[in-house]
């Protein structure tokens, strides 16, 4: 569990899930962010880590954003660059709130385990309660605040909850170092609740992955 | 010339440039990638700015091929301003208030670096076509020639687009700890088919002129100042794209607005092309324009490596990538290659493909998203070497 304590790092962003990620990396480590956006998190970790970073993004406005910054971000997309990058290039690779608008989840997470000795993945968890109520009372496709957009006009194609991640790795081989849920407000669930709780309550998912000893 | 034009040796810029030029004699000849040896040489230069006192605040600009050294200041010969003043100067991204810049003539030029409109010691005439023929390497050497005697060990940063972006990459590959970072502008690792295809229309146009004679034309007072301008027409429509000209000219006539049915330029677009031959004659060698496109052609530094990632295999090199949607010349696929080779490699790399639709020479052009991504990766390096 983390404890987010009130200090300059929770002064540097808003984001939430960024400040857990940013506890999850080490001083200096090799850093790759598949799907870094305007960068801030690149930025952020930069600035409050010290990191080596390296950035994909698939939007041009993006990549500009990242590159005003002097951020090392190159356009491109999870699912056709990952495979160039060379084995154990990176310390951490991170996926933010990516996993579910790639075309290919289970080959993404492969190669970000084969790239980074860690893997560091956050997604919106379709699980949570608020999910499960618009399609059985409803019967409508969510929108909520982890999944803002409309079916038809929505980035994301392969939504999975929480239980079915974790289901994945274990499929995938890879060993869950940390793992937490965080409530639509931002605020971590308790650590010792049991998967279902996480799975019903949590509008995210973050996971610090590292490569399973084959 | 029989119009009483002027053309670039007029200017006697080949031997006397109006520029630092350093002179290299036998104990320090320039050995070629053909084997041949240049025994006396030289290399012009321009330099704006003031280097440091330990001497890390150089950056080498690299220029295309018909460009020259004089980047950011009035031109010798054309009398108009430099290449890239919206990159070069005070407060512009290669901010020459806290930057050394430098930018050499290339090797084969015409500007006051040793090429074939040089004097051939050895005989006492110009070298023509007995000059040997050189490489985007050799070119290289030849900067870092010029790099070694301004006693500057590692470069803060390279920078060039099209055959610039070339000697960018062949410096990072070749001297991967002499380079802090890298800037390669809409070019490729490798000149494609098409290109050499271009490049070798061009020199046939020079070729087929009857005063070239046999490249011997400086001996024998004759220009073959149609042919060149015949291969200047033809490469300039590769650095434009078809929106570009449509925008600009369309297809709007010169004087009227119906034909007169005959072969003089009668649409704009004609007579702009024509203008652009005749004054770019005036300005350059066409043995020059022969001998640097062919180093162009043999460009590949993917098959001098046995792979590309193998040239920039663990380079310490940052590199930052630019492509333009409308270049075709060097499209981005070509980028994305050499983007690929660098991540593989493990490079530090950005990149990003600028929408534009002014095709190649785009990157001499006032865009604003490249001048951000160059500013914020110089900005970003110069804090991590402290540079003021």
């Amino acid at each position: 569990m983390i404890l987010l304590s009130p200090s300059f790092e929770s002064d540097a962003t808003s984001r939430l899930d960024f400040l857990a990620i940013v506890r999850m990396v080490e001083q200096g480590a090799r850093v790759l962010d598949v799907g870094c956006g305007d960068g801030e998190l690149l930025a952020l970790l930069r600035d409050l880590r010290g990191i080596d970073g390296r950035g994909i993004e698939l939007t041009r406005s993006g990549v500009n954003a990242c590159l005003a910054k002097g951020l090392a971000v190159i356009q491109g997309d999870a699912d056709t660059d990952l495979e160039h990058y060379p084995d154990n290039g990176f310390d951490y690779v991170i996926l933010s709130q990516t996993l579910q608008a790639t075309r290919n989840p289970k080959t993404v997470l492969e190669h970000m385990l084969r790239i980074g000795s860690h893997a560091v993945v956050t997604f919106p968890n379709f699980g949570h309660w608020r999910v499960r109520f618009d399609l059985l009372i409803r019967g409508r496709m969510p929108v909520t605040e982890s999944l803002p957009d409309n079916w038809y006009d929505t980035p994301n194609i392969h939504y999975c909850t929480i239980r079915d991640f974790v289901a994945l790795c274990n499929e995938l081989g890879a060993e869950m170092e940390q793992a937490l849920a965080m409530s639509s407000t931002g605020n971590p669930l308790r650590l010792l609740a049991p998967w279902w709780f996480w799975n019903l309550f949590g509008a995210q998912g973050i996971f610090l992955l590292r490569r399973g000893r084959a | 010339m029989p119009d009483g034009r002027k053309t670039f040796d007029d200017y006697d810029q080949a031997d006397h440039p109006d520029s630092p030029v350093v002179r290299f004699g036998p104990d320090a000849a320039l050995r070629l990638e053909s084997g041949a040896v240049l025994e006396s040489w030289q290399i012009a230069y321009q330099a704006y700015g003031v280097l440091n006192a330990d001497k890390s605040n150089a950056i080498l600009v690299c220029h295309a091929l018909t460009g020259d050294q004089h980047v950011a200041n009035e031109n010798p010969v054309t009398r108009k301003p430099g290449w890239w003043p919206l990159m070069v100067g005070p407060g512009k991204p290669l901010d020459t208030n806290r930057f050394f810049v430098l930018c050499p003539n290339v090797l084969a030029g015409c500007m006051g670096t040793t090429g074939p409109a040089s004097m051939n010691p050895a005989t006492g005439r110009p070298w023509g076509i007995d000059f040997p023929m050189v490489t985007i390497a050799d070119m290289v050497e030849a900067h870092m020639r010029l790099v070694d005697h301004l006693g500057i060990h590692r470069l803060f940063c390279i920078i060039g687009g099209s055959m610039g972006g070339m000697q960018v990459l062949q410096l990072a590959s070749s001297y991967p700890d002499r380079v802090f970072s890298a800037i390669p502008l809409a070019t490729a690792a490798r000149l494609s088919a098409q290109n050499i295809a271009f490049d070798e229309v061009g020199r046939q146009a020079v070729m087929a002129d009857p005063d070239w004679r046999g490249g011997r034309y400086l001996e024998q007072g004759t220009r073959p100042s149609k042919g060149l301008a015949v291969a200047r027409m033809e490469a300039h429509i590769t650095y434009l794209s078809e929106a570009a000209l449509h925008r600009r000219f369309g297809r709007q006539f010169k004087e009227h607005n119906h034909p007169d049915f005959s072969f003089d330029a009668e649409f704009q677009i004609e007579s702009y092309l024509r203008h652009q031959g005749v004054s770019f004659v005036e300005r350059f060698d066409a043995n020059s324009y022969l001998y640097i496109t062919r180093a162009m052609d043999y460009f590949d530094l993917a098959a001098a490596h046995g792979g590309l990632s193998k040239a920039f295999h663990k380079t310490p090199t940052r590199f930052l990538v630019i492509s333009f949607t409308s270049d075709w010349l060097f499209p981005t696929s070509d980028s994305r290659v050499l983007v690929r080779a660098l991540n593989a490699g493990g490079a530090s790399v950005g990149f990003v493909e600028v929408e534009s639709d002014r095709g190649h020479d785009a990157f001499l052009l006032n865009e604003p998203v490249m001048f951000k991504a160059v500013q914020g990766f110089i900005d970003a390096n110069a804090q991590m070497k402290g540079i003021a």
